[in-house]
């Protein structure tokens, strides 16, 4: 039954709760401090793939990524965290390729768990070993919706969101969302978290040296995980005059004063697509698939791609501009 | 015996399709269900209106999208937005059909993607929710895609990651969930079914070709009800077989 609207102060009624504790606590307040000393100017942000890495994500740290593997990732910036041998990383887990790169080479300590998958080709043996064989401490769960409402949550500045999925299974009863009666309604929601990253990494088809950001065709979760993260660096494409940002202002889905780093990452989605620019490599992905099937084949790829190469210019030798430039459309 | 004229993945692709409605909007999931919008496009729902969770609304899919984020689920599109502009219209009841799979499936309808033994120490991990659970809270119709045996047609699944019925009449409802949604069919390779309007449970609608009462219920781990009128589904015709192999999936990824 509605509450009556003269229903006097009260206690609201927790019907069920998550049995997971949160793994990133929600500080709204110390949020608002960390923006507000933001360079709110035009600051040039533009640096080395190895500098934004290292200036802006440590160990232990709380890490999100956008979009997924396959799609728009920036799969560069993913592979110089290997590369630096940052640990003990928590994870917002939406994934494909960069969450199997970051779970195979063991930085992963607990997740916030979605889907980690390989859509098309099915269950991830890297995440089989690293879940199953307690590598990864703590896996908490939570519906694709529910992820990106956390990021939004932490995007509007309030430290949690109703909504109405989750509710009745054991995804919820593994979350840390928890569920109440609506105090208007009297329905049963389900509240769900804000999320705010420590370090969120989002790869764009163009920004400007000073962080303004736009993406073609879908843009996932960007829109909300890029105002949910402290520290944000963006990989692009392309780095383009802020004057091609000025005639298109309305295209700017992530504006400058979020951004802590811009990373020049051509093909930095590889082996992934890039929406209207790139296929996805399916020779370099299916590569991985097989070399994913064992510890040491998996160790082997990341030694290839990430290990053995300096950097994401060299990465990108290992395969050639011809086979690159058969890659893009229209080529 | 002659060589059957198609596998079991047509036959699965060609029964989705034909569920599939003009001017209907559908949660499209990757694997069988984008080839069943596909085809369902082609044949008899030019406005079927595919619904991809990382953006993409409208899509013509002329070639097989290979991630539900990937580009051809925006191709000549009608809308290209982000993953909460499409929950949230679901959520506010826009989305009519979702479509679900899983490892386990009960007999209330509830899914399994998530864990094969206890969450904490899986004997198996699967990839997880996902956007499985949101469709199956918020569609007003779901539709799971299964293969039939006694592992996946399951008494009790290890995890509930989707939502089916719950425990039963009016267990959705209870839990907080909109009102009026649920689980709507089951298509395997054995047989179609849907849900007793009574007890909820699962209940045989129709036999695939050359498929007998007692092979289903061999295969099926809980006891499912079996109505006095049973239908017949038709096989996989000619120019539904020609559309998938030559024009949908000529590289053979899924069939």
């Amino acid at each position: 039954m509605p509450p009556d609207a003269s229903s006097p102060v009260g206690t609201i009624n927790i019907v069920a709760v998550g049995e997971k504790p949160l793994i990133q606590p929600i500080d709204m307040d110390g949020f608002r401090e960390h923006n507000r000393a933001k360079p709110k100017g035009l600051v040039d942000k533009l640096m080395s793939e190895h500098d934004a890495i290292a200036k802006y994500l440590h160990d232990g740290d709380y890490l999100g990524i956008e979009l997924y593997g396959t799609c728009r990732c920036p799969v560069s910036l993913t592979r110089e965290i290997v590369r630096q041998g940052i640990k003990d990383l928590r994870l917002a887990g939406q994934g494909v390729h960069e969450a199997d790169i970051l779970l195979g080479a063991g930085v992963i300590k607990e997740l916030d768990f979605t889907y980690i998958g390989m859509e098309v080709y099915g269950v991830s043996p890297i995440v089989r070993r690293a879940i199953e064989s307690g590598q990864v401490t703590n896996v908490v769960e939570w519906s694709n919706a529910a992820l990106t409402w956390r990021f939004k949550a932490a995007a509007m500045g309030v430290p949690f969101l109703p909504t109405r999925v989750m509710l009745g299974t054991d995804t919820l009863k593994y979350s840390s969302a928890k569920v109440i009666e609506c105090p208007f309604t009297g329905e049963k929601v389900a509240l769900l978290p804000a999320l705010i990253l420590d370090t969120g990494i989002i790869h764009v088809h163009r920004a400007d040296k000073y962080g303004n950001c736009q993406i073609d065709g879908i843009s996932g979760f960007a829109v909300e995980m890029a105002r949910a993260s402290k520290n944000l660096i963006i990989s692009a494409e392309e780095i383009v005059d802020t004057e091609v940002i000025r005639a298109a202002p309305d295209r700017t889905l992530i504006p400058y004063y979020l951004v802590d780093a811009v990373v020049h990452a051509p093909m930095g989605s590889h082996p992934g697509e890039m929406g209207g620019m790139y296929e996805r490599d399916e020779a370099e992905y299916r590569s991985f698939i097989k070399s994913a099937a064992t510890p040491e084949t998996t160790a082997e790829f990341l030694d290839r791609t990430i290990h053995n190469v300096p950097n994401h210019q060299a990465y990108l030798e290992l395969f050639g501009a011809e086979h690159l430039e058969s890659l893009k459309i229209g080529s | 015996m002659s060589e059957p004229r198609y596998n079991p993945s047509e036959l699965l692709i060609c029964l989705a399709s034909r569920l599939m409605e003009d001017d209907s909007t559908a949660f499209i999931g990757t694997g069988i269900p984008m080839l069943a919008a596909s085809l369902a496009q082609r044949m008899h729902a030019p406005n079927l209106v595919p619904i991809f969770e990382f953006g993409g609304t409208g899509a013509i899919l002329e070639k097989l999208p290979l991630a539900v984020g990937d580009m051809r689920t925006y191709n000549k599109a009608l809308h290209a937005s982000g993953i909460c502009d499409i929950m949230e219209a679901s959520q506010r009841g826009f989305v009519e059909w979702g479509f679900l799979g899983g490892a386990q499936i009960d007999c209330y309808g509830n899914l399994n993607s998530t864990v094969i033994g206890p969450q904490a120490h899986p004997k198996v991990r699967l990839p997880g929710s996902g956007g499985a659970n949101d469709v199956g809270s918020a569609c007003w119709r779901t539709i799971a895609i299964m293969r039939h045996g006694k592992r996946r047609f399951v008494p009790r699944c290890d995890f509930i990651t989707t939502p089916g019925f719950l425990t039963g009449p009016g267990a959705r409802e209870d839990a907080g969930l909109p009102r009026g949604t649920g689980p709507y069919r089951v298509i395997s390779n054995l047989a179609l079914m849907g849900f007793d309007d009574e007890t909820k449970r699962m209940m045989l609608l129709a036999l695939n070709p050359g498929v007998t009462v007692e092979q289903v219920l061999e295969e099926t781990g809980f006891d499912l009800i079996v109505p006095a009128e049973i239908g017949r589904n038709e096989a996989p015709t000619d120019e539904e077989l020609r559309l998938l192999r030559d024009e949908i999936d000529p590289d053979k990824l899924y069939i």
